[in-house]
């Protein structure tokens, strides 16, 4: 890194070299307007528009694509370089329509703005303008092609960061047009990006469409409350009212991308089931309340049923994206009421090993150094729809030369090729990571490379051996030298450890006397009295029906939520709303561990409450100690405060093996229970536009998805419904084809309400024709 | 020396009354400018700023198209805009309000309107019965703009020249 020293506009600027002219102005500070450069897209320099001075170069160059050299000089305002730019403006706008009054990029257009400082009034153009047709290209970007400058970032991101060859130019001249190469929509958890790269209305937000313009929004940074990246957000809100998302760049974390699903979840905001004032059961019905009512009432509730049944009866669930305040208020409450069966691993089905987990399971390093890995190992996890973040890490670790490998029970196609991969099914897993020795190719290249990393997803971390799995892969991260990464979900499993909503561990992994019962035991010895925080039962839990018997032969359910349900409806007896991340305070751990604390965006709907405040009032209410903090950082403070037990390792004891029941008849098969990407959380599973782009991504979720030659022995014909039973539960569904699949295992989705009538994600099925 | 006298002078034959009272004299002669309003009427420039109105093309179709590019400049923030897709996917408001009492008929909106939607016509004659009349909805600017089309029309093309 050999420090130079160049000129621009007569000021000396020291940096190092290998950079282009436009980033040593954009760090020290001087402006050189620009269509197509983007600090983390390759450089294209095809819109000409950074055109500047260099000295002794007879013409201007592009700043974006000329690498400075010692003793430079570069001039950005001088004549030459300002009519390049004005000549170049001037071709720009030769085919752009001038109807800004109409275009949803009005007020934050960049062509706009660079129109008004550095284009000549008079263009010498009166031919008539261009047209060029609109394609659809799905339910969340909106196309407006005419308007399309030909910058080609789109292109570019697509093809550069989220692997997706889709978008790409066609055509010469004046004929040339951005669009998909074949009519259909994108295929892409991360397509909302183009949106915010765009310079002009070309791609703009579909449900943000024509409803808001720039200048009315107000703007509040916020954290992604949707998987465990914890990507950086802007929540635009007007008069009140969420109107958009938008990416807000943090390096370390999301660089400048975020998802689909943390764009376009606050869609779900106003759906008509969000709550908008607690809830009695009285006589038999729901019955709308008062907050003080309903605290007396919940109050009462938990501790009636307490005193009756003694503390043991009473359980709480928490989500895994509950902020980490109320989940340790959650803790804090239940533990001191007498009770320690407080969990937040809601589909997770094997603790066998949760003495040995981590103090926040998570990556194991920073987002970026994932980016850095020479080889991933990918165990159970198909991280772009589960993490779709960290899956363009991956992707870029991928274009930087690492070697990325798979073991799945699913073939999923990933936006980087896989270079090993294994297909098992999900009952010989186990097995196979066990067996995985260093003859085999994936080791030997774990091996071989420096940075190794092991990531575990969903998964494998829902699976009904997941703790041998994690056993083995550790193993197998001591034995190649790679480190072991654990993709949790939900965005804030890291924070729910950290607070202790964990049986065994109570806040910063002191390790409780008495552990309680964890998610699953929890729902099978079904308790006098529940607690559940932010958790829709029938969709988030491990086994839904379980979860609802266990709350049908309860005596008290609390619920704080978001949304009301049909389960909720039916079984609790005391609802209190709760409010979702724009308008809650607090602290999401991100899977590298980072902590990132965020305020409300917009005060809460009607009479919801943030759920700290909610459980600090319950707490109050409960005559309980320490439930008098005066602000959610004060609670976030003490949660950092505690000091934590040093000798907390990783997963290295080798624990028990798992009989798991055996396949006796010919029509079983074990249910891999996969969670759609837009099915993950309440709010999402709420948000209109979400499950429409699913249903492009993924196709339809409520099917059994089957192999055709294990379709084939079983006689069933691709589209006809079929029996499906589990544990004495049944429900029909349409069969499709899918060759992605093991022969000896079916997809039956989890986390939607078609299939929440059946049982555990990974059981065994019958499948059987309907005759 | 001769100040003084004059003053003193001036002081006993009430001059400065007598200058004024030619003023008043004058005025008694000349011709009156009453208007019996309502009866009549003081003439108005095509550029008076009275109530507000929405107006249309030809063909029906309302001119606005919900830039809010009125709604921006307003300095007494008077006016409301909603928007959305129309079905037919062009962008049209939903709810365009303007709360007269808070309107300084500066004439800013009509200014800023890249299609000439919004205008202020010559009329300044109206009153409310209602509390809550006084927010102009867009069904009432589009009725006063379909009752007035011609006039507000006229007076454009005469000011046309200066615009």
């Amino acid at each position: 890194m050999a420090d130079i020293e160049i000129e621009i506009d007569d000021r000396k600027i020291q940096t190092h070299s290998e950079q282009m002219i436009i980033q040593v102005a954009d760090e020290a500070g001087i402006y050189i307007p620009r269509f197509c450069y983007h600090k983390h897209l390759p450089v294209a320099a095809n819109c000409r528009m950074c055109l500047v001075e260099v000295e002794k170069s007879p013409k201007a160059l592009p700043a974006c694509a000329t690498p400075i050299t010692p003793g430079m000089k570069v001039f950005t305002k001088s004549t030459k370089a300002m009519t390049a730019q004005r000549s170049v403006m001037e071709f720009l706008l030769i085919n752009h329509p001038l109807d800004c009054p109409i275009c949803d990029q009005g007020g934050e257009c960049e062509l706009q703005d660079l129109t008004m400082g550095f284009a000549s009034p008079l263009s010498h153009f009166a031919e008539g303008k261009r047209a060029v047709k609109d394609e659809d290209i799905g339910p969340l970007v909106a196309t407006e092609m005419t308007r399309c400058i030909q910058c080609t970032r789109c292109v570019r991101f697509g093809e550069e960061v989220a692997g997706l060859r889709e978008l790409g130019a066609t055509g010469r001249g004046e004929h040339m047009t951005i669009g998909t190469y074949i009519k259909h929509a994108m295929h892409s958890e991360v397509s909302g990006n183009i949106i915010d790269i765009c310079p002009v209305g070309a791609l703009t937000s579909k449900p943000f469409r024509f409803r808001a313009r720039a200048w009315e929004l107000t703007q509040a940074p916020s954290i992604s409350p949707h998987d465990c990246v914890g990507s950086n957000l802007f929540v635009h809100s007007r008069n009140g009212s969420v109107m958009r998302v938008v990416s807000r760049e943090n390096n370390a974390v999301n660089e400048t991308w975020i998802s689909d699903r943390d764009r376009f979840s606050y869609a779900g905001l106003d759906h008509p089931e969000r709550l908008t004032q607690p809830w009695i059961r009285r006589h038999g019905k729901l019955a709308p309340a008062t907050w003080e009512e309903a605290l007396t009432a919940a109050a009462q509730g938990l501790r009636h049923s307490v005193d009756q049944h003694g503390s043991g009866q009473l359980g709480a669930l928490i989500s895994p994206s509950a902020t980490l305040e109320e989940s340790y208020l959650l803790q804090s409450l239940v533990r001191q009421l007498g009770s320690a069966h407080i969990d937040h691993r809601l589909r997770q089905v094997d603790f066998r090993d949760q003495a040995t987990m981590p103090l926040a399971p998570g990556l194991g390093m920073s987002m970026a150094e994932l980016a850095q890995c020479d080889a991933i190992l990918l165990i159970g996890s198909h991280i772009q729809k589960e993490q779709p973040s960290a899956a363009l890490r991956v992707r870029k670790a991928w274009s930087n030369g690492a070697k990325i490998m798979a073991v799945n029970m699913l073939d999923y196609h990933f936006h980087f090729p896989l270079h090993a991969r294994v297909l098992v099914s999900p009952a010989q897993l186990v097995d196979t990571l066990a067996e995985m020795v260093e003859g085999l190719e994936i080791p030997r290249t774990l091996r071989d490379k420096k940075h190794a990393c092991i990531l575990l997803g969903a998964l494998a971390m829902n699976h009904p051996r997941a703790a041998e799995i994690r056993y083995h892969a550790a193993k197998l991260a001591q034995l190649t030298g790679a480190k072991l990464g654990l993709l949790t979900e939900g965005a804030n499993a890291a924070g729910a450890w950290l607070a202790g909503a964990v049986p065994h561990r109570t806040a910063m992994g002191q390790a409780v006397d008495a552990p309680g019962l964890d998610a699953q035991a929890m729902l099978a010895q079904p308790r006098k009295a529940y607690l559940l925080c932010n958790v829709e039962p029938e969709l988030d839990c491990a086994q839904p029906q379980q979860a609802i018997t266990a709350l049908q032969h309860a005596e008290f359910v609390l619920a704080l939520s978001m949304f009301n349900n049909a389960t909720l409806e039916k079984h609790a007896d005391v609802i209190l709303p709760i409010t979702p991340f724009t308008e809650n305070t607090g602290t999401l751990v991100n899977a590298a561990g980072t902590w990132q604390s965020f305020n409300a965006a917009v005060s809460p709907l009607a009479e919801a409450r943030p759920g700290w405040l909610v459980l600090q009032s319950l707490g109050q209410a409960l005559h309980l100690e320490d439930f008098d903090m005066t602000s959610c950082a004060a609670i976030r403070d003490k949660v950092q405060g505690l000091l934590c037990p040093a000798d907390i390792a990783g997963p290295e004891v080798e624990c028990p093996k798992r009989a798991i029941p055996t396949m006796s008849a010919h029509n079983q098969l074990v249910r891999i229970g996969d969670i759609p990407i837009y099915a993950t959380d309440s709010l999402v599973r709420r948000s209109q536009p979400l499950q429409e782009a699913q249903r492009i991504l993924e196709g339809e979720c409520a099917v059994v998805r089957i192999h055709p030659q294990r379709a084939a022995q079983l006689h069933i014909t691709e589209g006809e419904m079929v029996h499906i039973k589990q544990n004495g539960k049944a429900v029909r569904l349409p069969a499709i084809y899918d060759t992605r699949l093991p022969e000896d295992a079916i997809l039956i989705a989890g986390g939607i309400p078609e299939t929440a009538m059946l049982d555990e994600l990974f059981g065994i099925v019958e499948i059987d024709r309907i005759t | 020396m001769m100040r003084r006298a004059w003053q003193y002078v001036k002081s006993f034959t009430l001059w400065d009354l007598l200058v004024g009272l030619t003023v008043t004299g004058r005025y008694l002669w000349k011709r009156k400018f009453t208007i019996r309003y309502p009866e009549e009427e003081t003439p108005t420039s095509p550029r008076f700023r009275g109530i507000h109105a929405l107006r249309r093309y030809a063909n029906g179709e309302e001119r606005c198209i919900a830039c809010k590019l009125c709604e921006a400049v307003c300095p007494a923030l008077a006016i409301t805009i909603e928007a959305e897709p129309r079905e037919d996917g062009s962008r049209r408001t939903t709810l365009y309000d303007i709360d007269t009492f808070k309107c300084v008929y500066c004439g800013f909106c009509e200014e800023a309107c890249p299609v000439d939607a919004i205008v202020l016509t010559r009329f300044h004659d109206y009153h409310y019965e209602q509390r809550g009349e006084n927010i102009l909805t867009k069904e009432t600017l589009l009725a006063i703009g379909d009752r007035y089309e011609k006039d507000i029309a006229e007076d454009r093309t005469e000011e046309a020249k200066y615009r």
